[in-house]
């Protein structure tokens, strides 16, 4: 995922990084553990992983399933986990129960690499308009719908940014907006 | 071979050396009933769901093979999601058939339908909605494996009524390699470098307490234990899930720890600088309040299911396998200790600490001052009459604590109760699923009559069946160990506890059942009513003993408190 859209030159996360310091990026200081879970693609797996978080009082802070592989055995669901409602290592023990749980790997938000995309329907009459086109642009997001009086922007990049994206997208009437929850995948050793 | 998938499944079943199992037939499993037929298993027909499971579960803690139950759809599977519950707590290997509706109807809310996969999923080990006729023989092997390897638990198969009714070519899965479970990898061997730490704490331990749990009984390794304690002298506790892993007639047994346990067991491990947890959770009843349980104790936790270590207490050393595996490994590594040093402390101080104890707080009850029945002499007459290989069943409440108290268990699989899930009703069904696996054994159940008013029933199935199971109802009356929470921490204001000791009848309703009532209700009577019914061996008995409605179990620690504040007998207060 590469946000490729506008072509404002702009580095999109140079973009993000200057940002951070001027909204604060509302999650940033949430400790949140990232689980990367490889499960069977069967019927009923994502509840009986959500069903567990949830009889075991831990919480989840946002999760995405995607199959993994061209035959779709298997799917991986990113969890992000708030470690604050138990042990990672009860968790990740209970979750390994699970008989459809095939593998569990585990990212600490330092070692990983995480995007997210967020998807968000702005009300911007002519006057407006430019402005959230030049915002979206600044970001390195794109303009996918346009409407008489709205416009639906995209964006993919780290969490923080889509949060300050997010926030600065306020000032603007936002109708509707998505988020995708975080991916991730581990960061690579450099030689 | 071409069969239905009906024909499959109970083919399957034979295939996994079923030779009975417990049911009840209704719309949405009717085509697996007819196969039953001409097949070798004994189907044992039941008067409610609840007790084909129950049946299962006895009959499972008694033999140590899986048990089999088959209910309906909707109602018939939602009755036995109480025993799916009960095995999932205590871990018992529990195999639930339940018809489905046909895979067009599922989801449209048809006759009988319940999304039952969905319900059991917090509490099965694994459930399975089968989907495809050729899908039959892997998941029957599959749920078998799951159920009895690793922690054992109880697993769901859900067979929607088209699927049983199509046809397909029979074919046995010839490995665990062929029954798709990618994710299913359980632990047997402990980690060496683990265990020889294990093996460093007892070496250093002064206080050292074994406190053994039912992963002990599920790993057949009462003689393993039996072999480590008298290797090293260390005292030994069983839990209420592990009565009879260790024979209580062993010097170094302790007795029971927990919120009724013997004041011995108890205070033994609150004073402890090792606990050697075997196949044991730290559940709330045996810690009390964690925060204040065991204060000066290093934590050896051997369990096999990695999730307990460190679910409430951290473990110094945490060894995730077998106990039978990890205790043999244990004793090799003590072998490889020779030379360097002792394989324990000096004992000699902690049992002469322990023996005070024991001497000054045994179990204690007062005797009969007038015409009431002791509940604790119920038992012990009971257990005094009894073959020492007896298999006792408990319900729930004040006189399963009283029957794990004062029976004597000397060997495994002698004692079957409702542990975790405190499920009262439990004794009648689960009696009969344990006369089912033992036939040859004598099978008392110690129930309350608040217990046995819910499962009664089932005596019906006893009967009929020929299975000579003997019921002694410690009836005092009331909802018992309520009351007693009741007469304790609110004032003596009893709410709905009364249950009167003759509505029912329980001898009438015995006898309408097809088994002997026998009743007594004086100290005199109790001696003649349990040798009638030990005499009788061709149909169920039920005793009725009028019991004492105010006697209290003791020793006690009340919800929440520390270990420390444990309440012995007002007689025995005085002494301490």
């Amino acid at each position: 995922m590469t946000a490729a859209g506008a072509g404002t030159g702009a580095s999109a996360d140079s973009a993000g990084a200057h940002l951070t310091a001027f909204t604060g990026g509302k999650h940033a200081a949430h400790r949140h553990h990232i689980l990367s879970v490889l499960v069977e693609n069967k019927a009923g797996v994502l509840a009986r992983v959500a069903g567990l978080f949830s009889r075991r009082g831990f919480n989840i802070y946002s999760l995405a399933v995607a199959p993994t592989d061209e035959d779709e055995h298997f799917s991986r669901i990113t969890i992000v986990v708030d470690v604050e409602s138990a042990p990672l290592e009860q968790i990740i023990m209970q979750l390994d129960k699970l008989i459809n749980v095939v593998s569990i790997g585990e990212l600490s938000p330092a070692e990983a690499v995480e995007r997210e995309l967020v998807l968000a329907t702005v009300a911007a009459g002519p006057t407006e308009r430019s402005q959230v086109i030049q915002l979206v642009g600044v970001f390195g997001g794109e303009v996918i719908n346009v409407g008489t009086d709205r416009l639906t922007v995209m964006l993919a990049g780290r969490p923080e940014k889509i949060d300050d994206f997010e926030g600065l997208l306020e000032q603007y009437h936002v109708v509707e907006l998505q988020r995708t929850g975080r991916v991730a995948l581990p960061k690579l050793e450099r030689h | 071979m071409k069969m239905t998938g009906a024909q499959a499944l109970i083919k399957s079943l034979e295939m996994q050396g079923v030779d009975v199992m417990f049911g009840l037939p209704g719309g949405a499993i009717l085509p697996v009933y007819d196969p039953i037929i001409d097949s070798s298993i004994r189907h044992i027909l039941v008067r409610h769901e609840q007790g084909a499971g129950h049946m299962a579960e006895g009959y499972a803690m008694v033999t140590g093979k899986p048990g089999v139950a088959m209910v309906t759809s909707g109602p018939g599977a939602t009755n036995i999601v109480t025993p799916l519950a009960n095995a999932y707590m205590d871990s018992t290997p529990l195999i639930v058939v339940s018809g489905q509706v046909a895979t067009p109807a599922i989801g449209t809310d048809a006759f009988q339908e319940c999304d039952i996969t969905g319900v059991t999923m917090g509490i099965t080990k694994h459930n399975w909605l089968i989907k495809e006729v050729d899908d039959i023989p892997r998941v029957v092997a599959a749920a078998f494996h799951v159920a009895t390897t690793g922690r054992p638990g109880p697993v769901l198969i859900d067979l929607p009524k088209d699927i049983s009714n199509q046809t397909m070519e029979w074919y046995w899965p010839s490995s665990v390699d062929e029954l798709d479970l990618p994710g299913y990898h359980p632990v047997t061997f402990g980690d060496p470098v683990l265990v020889g730490r294990a093996a460093e704490l007892i070496a250093g331990a002064q206080r050292p307490v074994l406190y053994v749990g039912g992963g002990v009984l599920k790993a057949r390794a009462a003689e393993a234990l039996r072999a480590l304690a008298e290797r090293t002298g260390i005292p030994v506790v069983t839990t209420l899930m592990a009565r009879g892993a260790f024979p209580d007639s062993h010097p170094q047994a302790l007795g029971m720890p927990g919120m009724h346990g013997h004041y011995t067991a108890v205070t033994a491990m609150q004073r402890s600088d090792l606990l050697i947890n075997l196949g044991a959770r730290f559940d709330d009843r045996v810690t009390g309040k964690i925060s204040a349980f065991a204060p000066e104790a290093k934590v050896i936790h051997v369990d096999i299911d990695p999730a307990e270590l460190g679910k409430v207490r951290k473990p110094d050393v945490g060894i995730a396998g077998d106990c039978r595996q990890v205790i043999g490994e244990l004793l090799l590594a003590m072998d490889a200790r020779d030379g360097d040093g002792p394989i324990v402390g000096d004992l000699e101080p902690w049992w002469r600490q322990i023996h005070e104890w024991q001497e000054r707080f045994p179990l204690y009850y007062a005797e009969a001052d007038g015409g009431a029945i002791k509940p604790q002499n119920v038992v012990e007459q009971l257990r005094d009459a009894a073959p020492e290989d007896t298999i006792v069943v408990a319900g729930v409440g004040q006189h399963q604590m009283w029957a794990s108290q004062y029976w004597n268990f000397e060997h495994p699989y002698t004692w079957v109760n409702s542990g975790g899930a405190g499920t009262m009703g439990f004794a009648v069904p689960a009696c009969i699923g344990a006369k089912v696996g033992r036939p040859e054994r004598t099978v008392w159940a110690i129930d309350g009559d608040g217990c046995f008013q819910m499962t009664a029933q089932e005596l019906v199935t006893a009967s009929a069946e020929q299975i000579p199971v003997k019921i002694a109802i410690l009836n005092n009356a009331y909802l018992g160990m309520v009351r007693q929470w009741q007469e304790m921490f609110y004032e003596e204001r009893y709410s709905e506890v009364y249950l009167s000791p003759d509505l029912p009848d329980y001898v009438k309703w015995a006898e309408a059942m097809g088994c002997v009532g026998i009743r007594a209700e004086s100290p005199e009577d109790v001696g003649p009513a349990i040798d009638k019914a030990n005499s009788i061996d061709d149909r169920p008995v039920v005793v009725d003993f009028r019991t004492d409605a105010f006697e209290k179990v003791f020793p006690m620690v009340a919800a929440g408190a520390s270990n420390d504040d444990i309440v012995v007998h007002p007689d025995q207060a005085v002494a301490r």
